[in-house]
């Protein structure tokens, strides 16, 4: 994606990763479930959202399913374009709508036993911040 | 004739992956299949009824309770999704 245009200014990435602490719980082990063929779509969907959106030149998305552990990468999110400043936005507006509608479920392995992971408001909340916003104007 | 999948806690609380179901008539609501899955047992009717959280899709798109199901549709029931 680097090489791909020569008037390629700015690559900007996101790396999501296991981390061995969740609400309260110590996670020694994730899996991801998805749901093959919605899955592929959702992220297709998801970039061809950001491409007409913002001016980039391209958006890759890889996402790991089964069992993971801590530190592990679990999503890479990677944006080119002319400028940071759009490329940037679009690696943060595919993050957010990924978290909110991509069909991945993860499920922990805690001290206290295992646990389907819960939906958080917090990433509905980021979501909603990329709502194009029609003005009622009369005029 | 459509195909109903269950992913996530939905498989462990309900006891099934997937299952082929006979839709009694035509235009055929998500809202109405809910319904009449919410009838089948105490589990269904705690994630099928008025205060679960499911969310469906059908043939791979999001779809709302007022959504239409056809004959031949594949609908997906899930909880809220917490990839990334």
């Amino acid at each position: 994606m680097r090489q791909r245009r020569r008037d390629t200014g700015a690559v900007v990435s996101f790396i999501g990763q296991v981390r061995d602490i969740n609400d309260g719980s110590n996670v020694s082990a994730l899996t991801l479930e998805h749901y093959p063929g919605m899955t592929e779509k959702a992220l297709e969907n998801i970039v061809a959202q950001a491409k007409q959106r913002w001016d980039i030149f391209d958006a890759l998305v890889i996402h790991r399913v089964g069992s993971l552990q801590p530190t592990d990468q679990i999503v890479l999110v990677v944006v080119s374009g002319a400028h940071r400043g759009e490329a940037f936005s679009a690696c943060e507006f595919i993050m957010d709508y990924l978290k909110t509608e991509a069909p991945f479920w993860k499920k922990e392995n805690t001290s206290a036993g295992e646990r389907w992971v819960d939906a958080k408001s917090s990433d509905d909340a980021a979501r909603e911040r990329w709502t194009i916003k029609s003005s009622s104007s009369g005029e | 004739m459509i195909k109903i999948l269950y992913f996530a806690r939905l498989k462990e609380s309900l006891g099934k992956t997937s299952e082929d179901f006979e839709l009694p008539y035509a235009n055929f609501t998500v809202a109405t299949l809910m319904t009449l899955l919410s009838s089948r047992g105490e589990a269904w009717s705690r994630e099928f009824g008025k205060s679960g959280n499911l969310r469906a899709a059908i043939n791979y798109d999001v779809a709302l309770e007022s959504s239409v199901i056809r004959d031949g549709d594949e609908v997906a029931f899930f909880p809220p999704v917490t990839g990334g």
